[in-house]
């Protein structure tokens, strides 16, 4: 796929004698929601933190719109616009969630080696951080400081951060991680209302999330994509089902 | 309410000398420069230690180069301020960002440790330089030229030069604070995992905080050589590090006058305890160890409403 805006050829992470990543292909098709789900163990994770930077690969090669990323840190990669969110949640539990927000907006904004103006004057700022905290639905909480959200806030938060970046791929680490019923359908409506205007990679255990969410799946087991395909498809696999599906009896 | 206090305060440091002049005890005009200076320097590594989280143990390295910069240029006929201090601040800098470069490349203790291992570099090169007394030191044989008809051997004048500079550093790192590069720095330090993945080059941001801090405690230096007239390598001293981190702890770490309560208690408290006994130091000990157990936030903690609520929040 030569148009695809994520491309993974060969990576390979080993830690000691475990092979978390076992000379991996993927790519990434830009505007679709490409979920990617794995049993326990199978290396999601560690894919995630080497696809965002923060880790990096014994081998291979990840490439973003064409251009050979492997090399480049976490926070240049936000700059080339690809972004992610944690599914530990990682956000200023000191401060305000427009405040929180703004930050994020901040580092797109031009340099921050500035020494004079106070923050809380720029206006445009918190009218974008505003906006954000709107569109992930903490409208009417802007203010509240983030370590006192609820724990379902909180995740919409993190993905608020993520989409602050306003990058456009997005690598969003178990977004549903923690939450409740209620919480993960008002999570779910907020990434599908997403669709369309950026590209998602979503790692996820939730699967009843995956398939309503997904235009395609990737199966991640031991270290390899065991299969790629639409929702459908995946369902029907018979090598997937013996990994993953099959430990799930809440499987559809 | 805290603006009446700082008011309030700059004007009793105003008619300070003023007062001590009048009864005649001019000493303590010459003891007040010394907790400004220290005010200085103890906030310029709040400002790393405080709000950037980073855990320097060798800050008095930029303290004795700023100081060293000031005697080694009147060593040799340079005695003007306007040359001195700004190349002390420059040298304390440069020191600064070499230093940091190497440093800000670890973490936690291992940060502690190289830090402190750095400072005892400068301190071992200082005492080995013969040719500026070595390791007993080396007098100044004036105070800097100021020029405009002002004589800083006047102990009035050098007192309100010192205050003047200090309130500027002071405000200077008020508008720091809260522009996009405190900021930033004090979001590095809340979560600097978060911060590069939202894009910032964390290692830049911290690496400049720590060269700022670096020229400012160089800076007070170069007031602390005119003040006691003399520099050693005692200045440098991983002692004196510690002396500063202390004051930082006691005054309140993270606040914007920590540094300057820490200490202006600290020198309060050894000039006082110091008049009772030769073991004074366990009298401060005895202080460090209730404001750690009961006021874990220092000095300025207490003052601190917004504190109380947020932690109210929080629990």
């Amino acid at each position: 796929m030569a148009d695809a805006v994520l491309r993974v050829e060969g990576l390979l992470k080993r830690f000691g004698g475990v092979t978390a990543t076992d000379r991996l292909n993927m790519s990434v098709v830009p505007g679709e929601i490409q979920a990617l789900i794995g049993p326990n163990g199978a290396g999601k994770t560690t894919l995630i933190q080497q696809l965002s930077g923060a880790l990096r690969a014994d081998d291979g090669k990840i490439f973003f719109d064409g251009r050979d990323i492997t090399r480049t840190s976490l926070h240049q990669r936000v700059h080339l616009g690809m972004a992610r969110s944690y599914q530990i949640t990682s956000i200023f539990r000191g401060s305000t969630v427009v405040h929180n927000l703004a930050l994020a907006v901040l580092a797109r904004n031009g340099s921050s080696l500035r020494f004079w103006r106070p923050l809380a004057r720029e206006q445009e700022l918190f009218d974008t951080a505003l906006a954000l905290a709107d569109q992930v639905g903490l409208a009417g909480r802007e203010n509240v400081v983030a370590g006192a959200l609820a724990h379902g806030e909180q995740r919409q938060l993190e993905v608020g951060l993520a989409l602050a970046t306003r990058a456009r791929l997005l690598l969003l680490d178990e977004p549903m991680a923690g939450l409740g019923p209620e919480e993960s359908q008002r999570m779910i409506t907020l990434i599908e209302k997403l669709k369309g205007t950026i590209t998602l990679l979503l790692v996820e255990h939730d699967m009843d999330a995956v398939f309503r969410l997904a235009d395609r799946i990737s199966v991640l087991d031991s270290g390899r994509i065991i299969a790629t395909g639409a929702p459908e498809v995946i369902r029907n696999d018979t090598e997937v089902k013996r990994a993953y599906l099959g430990e799930e009896s809440a499987a559809p | 309410m805290r603006n009446r206090m700082v008011i309030g305060t700059l004007v009793l440091l105003l008619a300070f000398p003023l007062a001590a002049k009048h009864w005649d005890q001019l000493f303590y005009v010459s003891f007040a420069s010394r907790i400004l200076i220290y005010a200085v320097a103890a906030s310029s590594l709040n400002l790393i230690l405080g709000y950037g989280g980073m855990v320097s143990f060798g800050h008095a390295a930029f303290l004795g180069i700023g100081a060293y910069t000031v005697a080694i240029l009147m060593e040799q006929g340079v005695s003007s301020a306007w040359v001195s201090w700004p190349l002390a601040v420059g040298v304390s800098a440069l020191f600064a960002l070499a230093i940091g470069a190497i440093s800000l490349r670890t973490r936690g203790v291992y940060f502690i440790m190289i830090t402190l291992a750095f400072a005892q570099m400068v301190y071992y090169l200082l005492i080995s330089l013969r040719a500026y007394g070595g390791e007993d030191g080396l007098n100044l044989a004036e105070r800097s030229q100021v020029g405009f008809g002002l004589s800083l051997a006047n102990d009035l004048t050098f007192y309100y030069v010192v205050l003047a500079l200090g309130v500027a550093c002071l405000y200077l790192l008020r508008r720091l604070l809260n522009a996009r590069f405190g900021q930033v720095v004090q979001a590095i330090r809340d979560n600097e995992t978060r911060m590069e993945a939202i894009g910032f080059p964390t290692y830049r941001y911290k690496l400049i905080c720590f060269v700022l801090a670096g020229g400012v405690a160089g800076l007070a230096g170069a007031l602390l050589a005119n003040q006691s007239g003399f520099v050693s390598p005692n200045l440098l001293q991983w002692t004196q590090s510690g002396t500063l981190m202390v004051m930082v702890i006691l005054g309140g770490v993270g606040y914007l006058y920590g540094g300057a309560l820490g200490a202006a208690l600290f020198l309060v408290l050894e000039e006082v305890l110091s008049a009772y006994t030769l073991h004074w130091q366990l009298g401060l000990g005895l202080v460090l160890l209730a404001i750690v157990l009961y006021a874990h936030r220092g000095v300025a903690g207490l003052f601190d409403g917004r504190a109380a609520a947020r932690r109210g929040a929080d629990g």
